[in-house]
């Protein structure tokens, strides 16, 4: 699409002109960070209200439409991603995030991601992981870590955690990354990273529920005695094994992206397929394509 | 067969010939046989020849085939249902001609093939037999390297010879099906038809000829329901759909998804049926009306997402091709259970709009209409329809198309303003402004399924509430308004009316018909817009004595069926009683009649 003159003219949009209501979300909690830097990306990458669409589930995470004064949708718990996919599918002129819960994307959503994932379907998906389940009140979470004493484990979580980026790896994402609402450059960096893959992009983003799970991620914060671990030195971003080896480092584990590499998008592959469909009935309007079947049925 | 005149033909000694205005045909065998193949190119046939037609289908539950069986009804005058009984039965095996043989009519004809059928003494003396070696004879003609391959189409050459059909037009037919594929094909398909033609020549003491249709000088088109919903959808400007695979819906969504890209669509086969709605959902939140689709269990699991589709206001247009149920229920069979679901199967409040085509002709219109409902409400419409209109082949008047064809591209221009939950919107209907709509005041909305102000923004306010909550439901008491008073079939008054909706129309007309005809006083009122419900049915239903709504569905727990339900709590008329059964089949005139005849004589009502 061409950019008409005007909107080169812009000048490029502020947190004041991208803050919608206020947040909603407990002081301190980690989902802050995610949305001042959404705002960051906006304004230092030039992207006008009209040409991004913030997508989201439901949790306390999935709130966020709300709070960026930009085209939104808020859907329902889970399905977002096949939301965002419809969105992308139908409009390449957008930017499409999606943000959601842990919950959100690896219990109820956990199909979608994985196929989502699979079909590169051009979009960013960031997850705010605070490993419990925030909005219904610290209930166990796919991610909790076994031991976490919540509502529904109160004696300590009993299951296998997902690991985040190891599912992503084996669903087939072609952009994966890890970050922590604690590191504000290294947040900014990742997404930017994310938004300029072609295809399926995926952060999931430590993000502290101060509410139900004080302290949970004080081991990958320096300013609370612990190490935030880039990626290895030499790490090959199109490594598969590498990054699922990585993957598997315990927690804390590595920040960064674990892995890159660029594959047909579903967008892609779909535009090629109008392309050799439209091919065969070049210079017809509409209704002469759909005369062309009435007429085989006379 | 109705025969007008049965005269035999003066010259010499050729076969009596006899006119017939119109013939039910019933083709039993196995479905890899390809019997289907011969009724549609029946059915096409008389869709050119601007006769109406009509035809059902079984389908067997298994892949790898079983019995199955394909009728076709072809008339000179109107074809309403696919008849009660056969005039022709076409036998290829011995458990054809024994399970089918009771829906022949009195001295009807069965054709059946000798290689596999032994006739029975008794029928023999009640029925006109024709047996012909079909197997036999239809390898010694094609050749027997495809074992079984042929003989459908030789079979057809029997029965154009029997009812003195065009078999230039036939032949054109096949050749048009046939061609394209490997030459020889065509060629041997043919042969076999040919040979089959000619056999009959000389065999049959007996033949059949059409009474000109009264010519419209419309052109036709010959299509099953399934077909006529997906190009109507294409017609209507829809460019996006998404759905998972359950039979009878897998049909249409194949159809989209071969067709769409041509129009610059695509079609996305889903990861089950809750991500293709909401990948619908969010292809109309884009800006175009999309459509997702399923059958039963599928629209089960839809029903979170449809309510956000009535909470956010979106459009989307959501295909249900019933089948029977509960659960995975009886998946080839003919039901009309998934009413209630329809209009109430949401959580909450949920309003939205349900439509039900009488006809195929109806899928295409109606899946335009849905489309256009959609975008004019900002609501998710639900168009049901069922295995048999799925899959029955009729013929309809071309659409002119070219006028027909809508364009619904998106208006993405920048407005200087915005608020899509407007409660002083004129009309009272949210107009969605779509991602990448620039909005000059810089205050963009939200869609979403929490309550909300009227910029989308969540509110815990109960008189908000209750303001959103009315602004849903006035929209389409709006819609009821603007709705036609159903056509009423039969005499405006008398004692008994008929309701249905849905694929049952045709059924239930000639039911009135041949009730007239016996000098009963019968009607029939048909609905079609079942959510919300047009308006003055009570005035109709004054000009009765006795309302009884007829549906392929159960008698529920209080005695009547979905569609009385529902008018019972509109109309709160102890007259409206249900007439039902759920044995997969579609209604059949003469059981019509005796339930309705049953029904009178109960204590109840007399
Ligand atoms: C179908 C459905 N089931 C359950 C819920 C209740 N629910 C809302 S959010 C949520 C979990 C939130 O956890 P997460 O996705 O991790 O988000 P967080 O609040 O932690 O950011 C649940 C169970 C719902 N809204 N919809
Ligand atoms: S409950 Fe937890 S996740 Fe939710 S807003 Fe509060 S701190 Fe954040
Ligand atoms: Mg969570």
């Amino acid at each position: 699409m061409s950019t008409p003159l005007a909107e080169v003219e812009r000048k490029p949009l502020t947190k004041k002109e991208l803050a919608a209501e206020h947040p909603t979300w407990c002081p301190g909690c980690g989902d802050f960070s995610v949305l001042a830097l959404y705002f960051k990306l906006m304004e230092k990458r030039r992207i006008w209200h009209e040409k991004v669409t913030t997508v989201a589930g439901i949790g306390c995470s999935s709130r966020f439409p709300y709070f960026v004064q930009a085209h939104g949708a808020h859907f329902i718990h889970g399905r977002a991603l096949p939301f965002a996919t419809g969105l992308s599918l139908s409009r390449p002129d957008l930017h499409v995030f999606v943000f959601g819960g842990d919950g959100d994307a690896f219990s109820i959503g956990g199909n979608h991601f994985n196929h989502c994932a699979r079909k590169n379907v051009k979009l960013t998906y960031l997850v705010m992981d605070n490993q419990v389940y925030g909005l219904t009140k610290k209930q166990t979470s796919p991610t909790s870590p076994i031991g976490f004493k919540s509502k529904t484990d109160t004696w300590g979580a009993q299951d296998e955690p997902v690991n985040p980026m190891r599912q992503a790896l084996t669903a087939g994402a072609t952009f994966v990354a890890r970050t922590t609402h604690t590191n504000p450059k290294h947040l900014l960096e990742v997404m930017e990273q994310a938004m300029d893959h072609d295809g399926f992009s995926f952060i999931e983003c430590l993000s502290e529920c101060t509410e139900f799970f004080e302290g949970a991620f004080d081991s990958s914060n320096p300013r609370k005695g612990g190490e935030f671990l880039e990626m290895p030195q030499g790490h090959d971003v199109t490594d598969e094994m590498a990054a699922y080896r990585i993957a598997g480092v315990p927690f804390p584990g590595h920040f960064g992206v674990f892995y890159k590499v660029q594959k047909t998008t579903k967008n892609a592959k779909e535009a090629e397929i109008n392309r050799r469909l439209r091919e065969k009935v070049k210079g017809l309007e509409d209704w002469q394509i759909l005369q062309q079947n009435f007429d085989r049925m006379k | 067969m109705s025969e007008s005149t049965a005269k035999a033909t003066a010259s010499g000694g050729g076969p009596k010939i006899s006119k017939v205005s119109e013939a039910v045909i019933r083709i039993a065998g196995n479905s890899q046989d390809g019997i289907q193949a011969i009724g549609g190119f029946l059915a096409r046939l008389a869709g050119r020849s601007e006769q109406e037609v009509m035809t059902f289908m079984t389908i067997p539950s298994t892949i790898s085939g079983g019995p199955s069986i394909f009728q076709v009804r072809i008339g000179s005058g109107e074809v309403l249902s696919s008849g009660d009984e056969a005039d022709v039965l076409l036998a290829f095996y011995q458990h054809s001609y024994e399970n089918h043989i009771g829906f022949l009519k009195d001295s009807g004809v069965v054709l059946y093939d000798s290689s596999h059928v032994t006739p029975n003494e008794d029928w023999q003396k009640k029925y006109r037999h024709v047996g012909v070696g079909i197997s036999e004879l239809t390898v010694e003609a094609i050749g027997g390297t495809a074992k079984d391959k042929g003989k459908n189409i030789f079979a057809l050459g029997l029965v154009a010879r029997m009812f003195d059909l065009d078999v230039s037009k036939l032949e054109r037919l096949i050749d048009e099906r046939f061609r394209g594929k490997v030459s020889t094909v065509a060629e041997t398909a043919l042969t076999a038809f040919r040979a089959g033609y000619g056999y009959m020549q000389t065999s049959l003491a007996e033949h059949y000829q059409f009474t000109p249709p009264q010519k419209r000088g419309k052109e036709q088109v010959v299509m099953n329901g399934n077909e006529a919903l997906a190009y109507g959808l294409l017609a209507a400007g829809v460019r996006f759909g998404a759905g998972y695979p359950i039979t009878p819906w897998s049909d249409l969504m194949e159809i989209l998804r071969n067709e769409l890209p041509k129009y610059g669509g695509t079609f996305v086969q889903a990861e089950d049926e809750l991500a293709a709605v909401s990948m619908a959902l969010g292809a109309s939140y884009a800006g175009r009306v999309a459509v997702t689709g399923s059958s039963g269990p599928g629209l089960s699991l839809k029903g979170e997402a449809i309510g956000w589709g009535v909470m956010a206001e979106m459009p989307l247009v959501v295909v249900d091709v019933q089948r029977g149920g509960p659960s995975t229920g009886m998946p080839t069979n003919i039901e009309q259970s998934d009413l209630n679901i329809a209009c109430f199967g949401g959580h909450g409040d949920s309003p939205r709009v349900v439509l039900a085509p009488a006809s195929v002709e109806d899928c295409f219109y109606t899946a335009i209409e849905a489309v256009n409902l959609a975008r004019r409400y900002s609501v998710p419409v639900i168009i049901l329809t069922d295995q048999a209109i799925s899959t029955r082949i009729e013929a309809f008047s071309m659409p002119d198309l070219k006028t027909v064809v809508q364009d619904i591209t998106p208006d993405l221009s920048t407005r200087a303003d915005h608020k899509p939950y407007d409660l002083k919107a004129a009309d009272g209907v949210t107009r969605h402004a779509a991602p990448g709509t620039r909005i000059e005041s810089g205050v963009y909305p939200v869609v979403t399924g929490l309550e909300h102000d009227e910029l989308g923004h969540p509110t815990s306010s109960p008189k908000l509430h209750l303001a959103m909550t009315a602004k849903r439901r006035r929209k389409l008491q709006a819609l009821a308004r603007t709705l036609p008073k159903p056509e009423l079939f039969g005499a405006p008054e008398g004692n008994v009316l008929l309701v249905g909706w849905g694929s049952t129309k045709g059924s239930l007309h000639e039911a009135v018909e041949v009730a007239r005809a016996a000098g009963d006083s019968v009607s029939c009122l048909h609905i079609r817009n079942v959510s919300p419900l047009p308006e003055g049915l009570e005035q109709i239903f004054d000009g009765f004595n006795h309302i009884f709504v007829v549906e392929v569905n159960d008698e529920g727990l209080y005695g009547y069926g979905q569609l009385a339900g529902l008018l019972r709590a509109r109309y709160c008329d102890g007259r409206i009683q249900g007439i039902n059964k759920t044995d997969g089949l579609t209604w059949r005139v003469r059981d019509v009649l005796a339930r309705v005849k049953e029904k009178l004589a109960s204590p109840k009502n007399s």
